[in-house]
């Protein structure tokens, strides 16, 4: 029940967005919708080849082209050692090449023009003379002793290895496997994704020489994280940090995408420089596909031990991390695998072991996150994977071995076998609710009456727990920067609201949630509460919007800083009053005094007093500021059921229902809660059965428009059944945990796995998603079922 | 390059005006009349996030160029509030939590109107297909068919 009534709208009611009222009249304000005065435009030559020696740039006919202002080259960026950047894991990226390409559609120039068409015309002009490399595609090879070296920048470098990383206890893992009774293994490739959102990438820098200011509308997720890098990329040429501002407007979705700093936004800032001028670039689909960071792309090799009675004891997991050829990751500095050891899941594992190795190829640079929180979905993919195998080996249902495996809801906080404390969760809860609402018994029994009839269908379960809400100062930071967030709040003297915050919304409605904190905290109606975010110039420093964050830190701090102004309202009452503080109770919207709840002063009140009629001694005014450093991460969870059928004939593969329970701790606003897991669970859907992105052994990108990389449509999308139960984090000021990317981390695993239980009675132990028609087809047919 | 002249009306107004013949309609009307609601989200026609209607049909506008709407009646997102009041797909979003980042939205109210216009009493499958040139990356369409519902129920009602 919410604490506040409607009229308020504080945690727990469903306020409409305030964000809408613009986006449904098409008065939305995101980076292509801005215009200024005399503003150029960028466009960018690629790379047709994925490896080649750059012999010469001839930009004459690009130049000769009316409207063609100039052509910049990786030469004209290295006169002032701006030609390679930082990459946020410490790598270094060619903003543009002096000496060589390293995947196809790499930027390799760019053309500054007076308007879009002539940019293109002069890109098309631009004639490159390459000189062919050999390519390396597969980081298996890549990794083999006789495998061409790619980065021949990096000084004595004698292979294509980047780092090798592990964690847990390897020698108790090993005694575990050595002492098992039953074991499972399974490769498990995580292909490469991409978080398309459906607007691209691009900035307006915007430099004024006078002043000395650069201003960049910019679509990103970490606006303030994003000047630092810019002023420590750039200080060296004037460009410091008082100078800069960043404005990130409405934005398109991130999902992930809009968190590294690519290429075109360096040399936009750099043409603006040079020029004077306000100059707009803004990447196509093409570009965005093929050159953007990429997502997952883990070859993961598991092994599961246990019990023939289904305990599970181990996990050992050995991953193959193919970054591209830079490592442009978007990982805390510490963990160049994300948070990938959080793959002993949801179960009270004793031992486990992680190791993996990131490796160079000739393909784009990433490694960023698909709507999760730094490499979670490949950690729960493989652990719900792995349970299922060891269900189905040892003949249990999947549902009984995870029950039995859970980790009790007594047992937390819980320490794992890999050394997260997971905050609270009741996994046997989410699991039961998940399977009565969907009728679980009765779909088993219909399975076997259809597998008698000689029908597929299939039944997947993923028991999931997450990570997210980085993080704690002690261990996260990225590029150096603590992963705090912020905010500040300030009360003005009629009671009306400004709150701003480090964070960065994409779509998940910030601008209504963080205003219902104040609200539930204050008592404040949230309609008189306006959120700012994203500009530099006035928003509290934070690491901005990713990783389902934004609650668990930047919310946290909304609760605390609200908290702050509680406590001053208290003093001003108390003197209003003529009461002691002690002696006054708050209720949603008013402190009174103990017993006599007529001598009562509304926050209104509070607030012209504290601008109007304060305590002699008081500093003025009604604001406060929190950055919030969490003490733990938040660990939401939830468990999925799906359905499957599956076509004979052609391989296709029907979710039929999929029930979802999810269990993000106390909820702020349900409606969107409930949005964002219809929207993650379609994100979940979409790499378990339609999206890759592959290359030939030239290194072509195969799907390098929304031609052939698929994104589900309303009619794949099935109609998502949610539930939730709920289950507080014990260190969050409100309770909640984040949700943001919990149904795109926990919905793959639940697909595949009801795939292969469709199939485990013809031999079928595994299939790598996507999951095709023609993979089902082909598995069909060599179990002789399909001709 | 030699220009074109069109004249076309866009949410009842008159316009005239001179066009690269290449000139695509999305960025006729994005950049030369500043109908910023009208998005741009792939380059083959998958995106649907230019929807606009052209007589009254709901069409990509980046696959269209501007001189090819000489004569005709365009509407876009911004001509769909009448007096003040919403139509009633923008009021079925807004209701609904049809849209999270709002990027895809106008599209998809574009794709709505036409698509309402001919059928008011449409099943969840119905409606499935007609959004299916439509991608959204937030939603998981599971409200967008409810503000289509939403609306749907409202036009029947004679709401607009």
């Amino acid at each position: 029940m919410p604490k506040t009534s409607p009229e308020i709208g504080g945690m727990g009611h469903s306020v409409k967005r305030k964000e809408d009222p613009r986006f449904i009249r098409g008065k939305g304000n995101y980076v292509d919708d801005i215009t200024l005065p005399d503003m150029l435009y960028l466009d960018i030559v690629r790379s047709p080849f994925a490896h080649a020696t750059i012999k010469n740039i001839d930009t004459a006919k690009a130049l000769a082209t009316p409207g063609v202002l100039a052509v910049i080259t990786g030469k004209d960026l290295a006169a002032y050692n701006l030609h390679w950047m930082p990459t946020l894991m410490s790598d270094t990226q060619m903003v543009l090449p002096v000496e060589k390409v390293m995947y196809q559609a790499q930027e390799v120039a760019a053309v500054l023009a007076t308007d879009r068409y002539t940019a293109a015309d002069g890109v098309d002009a631009v004639e490159v003379d390459y000189d062919p490399l050999p390519v390396v595609v597969d980081p298996f090879k890549a990794l083999a002793p006789d495998a061409p070296v790619l980065r021949t920048d990096k000084e004595g470098k004698k292979d294509n290895h980047i780092w090798h990383w592990e964690w847990g206890d390897k020698s108790a893992t090993d005694q575990a496997f050595d002492e098992a009774e039953v074991k499972v293994s399974q490769d498990i490739y995580i292909p490469r994704i991409h978080v398309s959102s459906i607007e691209t990438c691009g900035c307006i820098a915007s430099f004024d020489k006078i002043n000395g200011k650069l201003t960049v509308w910019m679509t990103t997720q970490a606006p303030h994280a994003i000047r630092t890098v810019f002023a420590l990329v750039a200080g060296h040429v004037g460009l410091q940090e008082h100078k800069i501002q960043i404005i990130s407007p409405d934005i398109g979705g991130g999902f992930g995408g809009k968190v590294p700093v690519y290429p075109g936004y360096v040399i936009a800032v750099a043409a603006s420089v040079l020029t004077g001028k306000p100059v707009k670039w803004i990447e196509d689909r093409m570009e965005n596909l093929q050159a953007d960071s990429f997502a997952r792309d883990y070859h993961i090799a598991a092994e599961l031990a246990g019990k023939k009675d289904g305990t599970l004891t181990a996990l050992r997991i050995k991953t193959v991390a193919d970054h591209g050829y830079t490592d442009a990751a978007a990982n805390p500095s510490k963990f160049p695998a994300g948070l990938f050891h959080i793959c002993t899941g949801s179960y009270d594992l004793k031992a486990a072991h992680v190791e993996v190795d990131g490796v160079y190829t000739n393909k784009p640079p990433g490694g960023i996150a698909y709507r999760c929180s730094f490499r979670v979905t490949e950690a729960v993919h493989a652990i719900e994977r792995m349970t299922d195998l060891m269900a189905h080996e040892i003949g249990m249902d999947p549902a009984d071995l995870r029950m039995k495996n859970f980790i009790p809801s007594d047992k937390f906080p819980y320490k794992s076998a890999l050394g997260w404390e997971y905050d609270s969760g009741d996994y046997a809860g989410a699991l039961k609710l998940a399977m009565d609402r969907i009728g679980y018994a009765e779909l088993r029994k219909e399975q076997l009456e259809k597998r008698a009839r000689g029908e597929l269908m299939g039944i997947g379960i993923s028991s999931f727990t997450e990570i997210v809400g980085a993080g704690p100062s002690k261990h996260f930071d990225i590029l150096g920067l603590k992963m705090f967030d912020s905010a500040e709040i300030r009360v003005h003297p009629t009671c009306k609201v400004i709150a701003r915050f480090g964070t960065k919304s994409q779509g998940q409605g910030h601008e209504t949630t963080y205003a219902q904190i104040v609200a539930e905290e204050l008592g404040i109606p949230a309609s008189d509460i306006a959120v700012e975010e994203g500009d530099t110039d006035t928003a509290p420093y934070g690491l901005g919007t990713y990783a389902s964050r934004s609650t668990p830190v930047a919310g946290a701090a909304c609760a605390i800083a609200a908290r702050k102004i509680r406590d001053k309202a208290r003093k001003i009452a108390a003197y209003l009053l003529e009461a002691h503080e002690d002696d006054l109770e708050w209720e949603p919207g008013k402190f009174f005094v103990k017993g006599s709840p007529d001598r009562a002063k509304t926050i209104q009140d509070i607030a012209l007093a504290a601008y109007t009629n304060h305590p002699q001694g008081m500093e003025a005014g009604l604001e406060a500021v929190s950055y919030y450093d969490p003490p733990n991460l938040t660990y939401p969870f939830g468990s999925y059921i799906c359905v499957v059928d599956i076509d004979k004939g052609t391989g296709e593969v029907k979710v039929r229902r999929f029930m979802a329970v999810d269990d993000c701790g106390n909820i702020i606003n349900p409606m969107i809660v409930e949005g964002q897991i219809h929207g993650g669970l379609t994100m979940g859907l979409a790499p378990a059965l339609y999206e890759e992105i592959q290359y030939d052994e030239s290194g072509n990108c195969l799907q390098g428009s929304f031609m052939n990389y698929l994104l589900p449509t309303a009619v794949e999308t099935p109609a998502w059944e949610t539930d939730k139960t709920c289950t507080p984090s014990p260190h969050h000021p409100l309770g909640a945990k984040g949700v943001g990317e919990s149904a795109t981390v926990g919905a793959p695993a639940a697909i595949v796995n009801a795939v292969v239980d469709a199939l485990w009675h013809l031999g079928v132990r595994h299939i790598d998603i996507p999951i095709t028609p023609a993979k089902v087809w082909k598995a069909l047919r060599d179990a002789g079922v399909s001709e | 390059m030699a220009k074109i002249e069109i004249n076309v009306k866009i949410n009842g107004a008159e316009h005239r005006a001179e066009v690269e013949p290449r000139m695509l309609l999305v960025h006729f009307l994005r950049e030369s009349l500043r109908l910023t609601g009208t998005h741009i989200g792939c380059d083959t026609s998958h995106c649907g996030a230019c929807t606009v209607l052209v007589d009254g049909r709901a069409v990509k506008s980046c696959t269209m160029f501007a001189a090819q709407v000489e004569g005709r009646e365009i509407l876009t997102v911004e001509g769909l509030e009448q007096d003040g009041k919403l139509h009633p797909l923008q009021e079925g979003f807004f209701q609904e939590h049809g849209l999270q980042c709002g990027y895809c939205t106008p599209g998809m109210l574009m794709t709505g109107v036409a698509f309402l216009a001919q059928n008011t009493s449409p099943t969840e499958d119905e409606i499935r297909h007609a959004i299916s040139g439509n991608l959204c990356r937030c939603t998981g369409y599971v409200n967008i068919v409810k503000a289509y519902q939403h609306a749907a129920a409202q036009l029947r009602e004679g709401g607009v």
